[in-house]
């Protein structure tokens, strides 16, 4: 009797209470809408700041274990608090403003990082049936918004009155404009498959297999491209030319201080936490459980573990394969960064989406 | 904000800006200006003095026991190694020779440090770069020498262990085993060195074919040491003007012939190797005997003039003393190698990325202290 309460209570099911209490209380279903905009405000909020503290956490605690050291462990129990400290720290210290930077766009630049960043959470499947906004363009949704995170880079670049942070927004513009295509056409080969745009949908269709297995090797392609690629959309190491230590200092970064420079790095843990889930969703499956074919106890117990830990299982998997890039791989010089996406990336992503789309019309995939 | 027109943009559109004196990757105090256009540096101008604190000048006013510990703070990845070669230019001067003992610990503690500021390099190329892992392994194996340094000299990084005629003390009893035991690390590291970043595919692209300088280019700017034996340029004072019983040792002096940055980190791994070899041969069997000649306590050179180069970490280093009979120099002057080598980077880097300018400063070693003295 236990163990099914235990099932029945989930994420979608405490949505659904709450905007059935919410409804039986007030009337309006403008009143409604706009409660549960705020509730989604805050709790997206309140998970996305420990989920960035965990984070970099995590990177610090992965590059220690990669580099043969311990990393933080000072502040609380195995230095859990370290990053919190850190905010601390920030937040206490000066917001500098170059006296010759434009200053509306130079404050402005992180909030739409942020707020780009952000804005991709909302197609995101967390759990069975716990999604902020099921919009039917999902995937278009995704590639246009987190587009829009380049339009921060260049103003904050442009704004900060620096050389290197020119030469950083310039690179990243670069960037983010070509590996774009790969990103939208890997993207593209799984909307094929799956024959929709809505994240529901392609969580769905992968219920008898996830894409990764079913879609043969061209799946596996355009997830190794998505990976590379998206690593690059993000500004992560290898690809991290714009804010790149050794040559920019810190590229666009460079005279932002106190929080707004912690703006920028949680929207760099927003986007790796975005980047990841929607790889997880589109090749890995999402929230649907491991099943394989015929085994009827093998998939009952895969059942049993609940769809949120599934999700953010995959999506961690991916964090972590991104981190040990970083970790691992000297940087690309920006004219060799182009050549790799322009030279093999697009074309391969090209010939594969080809191929898929064969796939889909002759049905060869399982 | 009142910048000059001349500093920012340059009349037909060259971007100019100012690498250092605050630069994570100038290693130091360098102060490069550099013209560019787009991220195609055009023109670049090496401006020095920020660490100048006329070494030269003060060693005028020491002893010849004292002034030999100045040069420490010169090249201090080196810093064995300059001692070495004032003692060495007062043992000239002297007309005395270090005994079989103490030429075998200096020549030890001189690859040692080699091998060490080889290891220091190493990191730092991955790191400018941007590979952060490989800076960790490389001080793995560079703390355990330096540990050995504390034990002998007393000092991790300025050992200050030479005096004109031999070394200072004998060797710590640990000094053999620990020794024996490092090499025998280093050796297993390798491999390890080798895979995190030789082999990568993103080093290769960024070193092969970049900041290429020809063996002529190289003589005429005056770059040795492995910057110069990356070009071919056969140049080690170890085999060319042997010193301190070199002469009896069994290396090879590294010669590559690609003139890119590959070459010169090439140059660098296998001397490593070199290095190795040479300890593994001196620690078997170390000669006994004094560690240091009897010399005067108060010692004076006699009038004329006294030249001794030595092979440092970064190529030849020169001591130039001129005495007038006194008990200090009269003149002294340092051949430094990365005052050449730095000379040559003009000529590696014009139609490079701003991303090469790095890899051709990290292949190039250049520990900024040594340039202005």
């Amino acid at each position: 009797m236990e163990r099914t309460i235990f099932l029945t209570i989930s994420f979608s099911s405490i949505a659904a209470s709450v905007h059935q209490w919410l409804s039986n209380a007030i009337h309006a279903d403008i009143g409604v809408k706009v409660i549960e905009l705020v509730i989604v405000g805050v709790c997206l909020l309140l998970f996305l700041v420990p989920l960035c503290f965990f984070l970099g956490y995590m990177e610090r605690k992965v590059a220690a274990f990669m580099q043969m050291r311990l990393g933080p462990n000072r502040v609380g129990p195995k230095g859990s608090l370290q990053i919190v400290a850190d905010t601390v720290k920030l937040l206490m210290k000066e917001g500098l403003t170059p006296a010759a930077s434009d200053r509306f766009l130079f404050n402005m630049a992180p909030m739409i990082v942020v707020v780009a960043s952000m804005l991709v959470m909302a197609p995101i499947a967390f759990a069975k049936d716990f999604q902020i906004w099921d919009i039917s363009i999902g995937v278009l949704y995704v590639s246009s918004i987190s587009s829009l995170a380049v339009i921060g880079i260049l103003m904050a670049g442009w704004s900060s009155y620096n050389k290197y942070s020119l030469l950083g927004a310039m690179r990243s513009g670069a960037q983010i404009v070509s590996y774009e295509l790969s990103v939208g056409l890997s993207l593209i080969s799984i909307v094929i498959l799956a024959g929709s745009l809505r994240m529901s949908d392609i969580v769905m269709s992968q219920q008898d297999g996830w894409w990764i297995f079913k879609g043969h090797i061209p799946a596996i392609i355009s997830f190794v491209i998505f990976l590379i690629a998206s690593t690059a959309e993000i500004n992560r190491a290898p690809f991290d030319l714009a804010e790149a230590e050794q040559e920019l200092t810190a590229g666009f970064h460079t005279e932002y201080s106190g929080m707004k420079f912690a703006m920028f790095l949680l929207a760099e843990y927003i986007n790796l936490f975005v980047v990841s889930a929607i790889a997880a969703t589109l090749f890995l499956g999402g929230w649907m459980p491991f099943h394989i074919g015929h085994w009827q106890t093998f998939n009952q117990v895969m059942d049993l573990i609940p769809s949120s830990i599934w999700f953010m299982g995959k999506t961690f998997f991916i964090i972590f394969i991104i981190m040990q890039f970083r970790w691992t791989f000297p940087r690309l010089r920006i004219d060799q960064l182009l050549t790799l996406e322009w030279k093999y990336l697009l074309p391969i992503s090209m010939l594969n989406t080809l191929l898929v789309t064969c796939m889909a019309i002759f049905g060869w995939h399982f | 904000m009142n910048l000059l027109e001349e500093n920012t943009v340059t009349e037909d559109g060259q971007f100019v800006i100012n690498i250092g004196p605050q630069h994570p990757s100038t290693h130091g105090v360098l102060h490069l200006k550099a013209w560019l256009d787009g991220e195609t540096i055009q023109k670049l101008q090496p401006h020095l003095g920020y660490i100048h604190r006329s070494i030269e000048k003060m060693s005028e006013r020491l002893s010849y026991r004292n002034f030999i510990y100045a040069t420490s703070r010169m090249d201090y990845l080196s810093a064995h190694i300059n001692n070495q070669a004032c003692a060495l230019a007062v043992e000239k001067g002297l007309q005395i020779q270090a005994p079989p003992r103490a030429q075998a610990i200096r020549v030890l503690l001189a690859e040692l440090t080699r091998l060490s500021s080889h290891q220091l390099w190493w990191g730092c190329t991955g790191l400018d770069l941007g590979a952060v892992t490989p800076f960790f392994y490389a001080f793995r194996e560079r703390e355990a020498i330096m540990d050995i340094m504390e034990e002998t000299c007393g000092a991790r990084l300025t050992q200050n262990f030479c005096v004109p005629g031999g070394v200072m003390y004998d060797v710590h009893p640990n000094f053999v085993s620990r020794v024996r035991d490092i090499i025998k690390q280093v050796r297993e590291k390798f491999k390890e060195y080798d895979e995190i970043l030789t082999g990568n595919v993103i080093f290769e692209n960024r070193t092969k074919g970049v900041g290429y300088i020809s063996a002529e280019d190289v003589i005429s700017y005056g770059v040795t040491g492995p910057a110069a034996r990356g070009s071919g340029v056969s140049c080690d004072v170890r085999k060319w003007f042997p010193y301190d019983g070199y002469e009896q040792l069994d290396f090879n002096e590294i010669l590559a012939d690609g003139g890119d940055c590959y070459a010169r980190y090439m140059v660098r791994m296998e001397e490593m190797k070199q290095s190795a070899n040479i300890i593994e041969q001196l620690i078997d069997n170390l000669p006994e005997g004094d560690f240091q000649a009897k010399s005067k306590t108060l010692l004076k050179l006699p009038k004329g003039e006294f030249y001794q180069r030595v092979e440092t970490a970064r190529g030849e280093l020169g001591v130039y003393i001129v005495s007038e009979g006194g008990a200090t120099p009269y003149r002294i002057k340092y051949r430094s190698p990365n005052f050449s080598n730095l000379s040559a980077l003009e000529e590696m880097t014009i139609g490079s990325k701003i991303g090469d300018l790095m890899a051709i400063m990290s292949t190039l070693d250049l520990v900024i202290p040594d340039i202005d003295r």
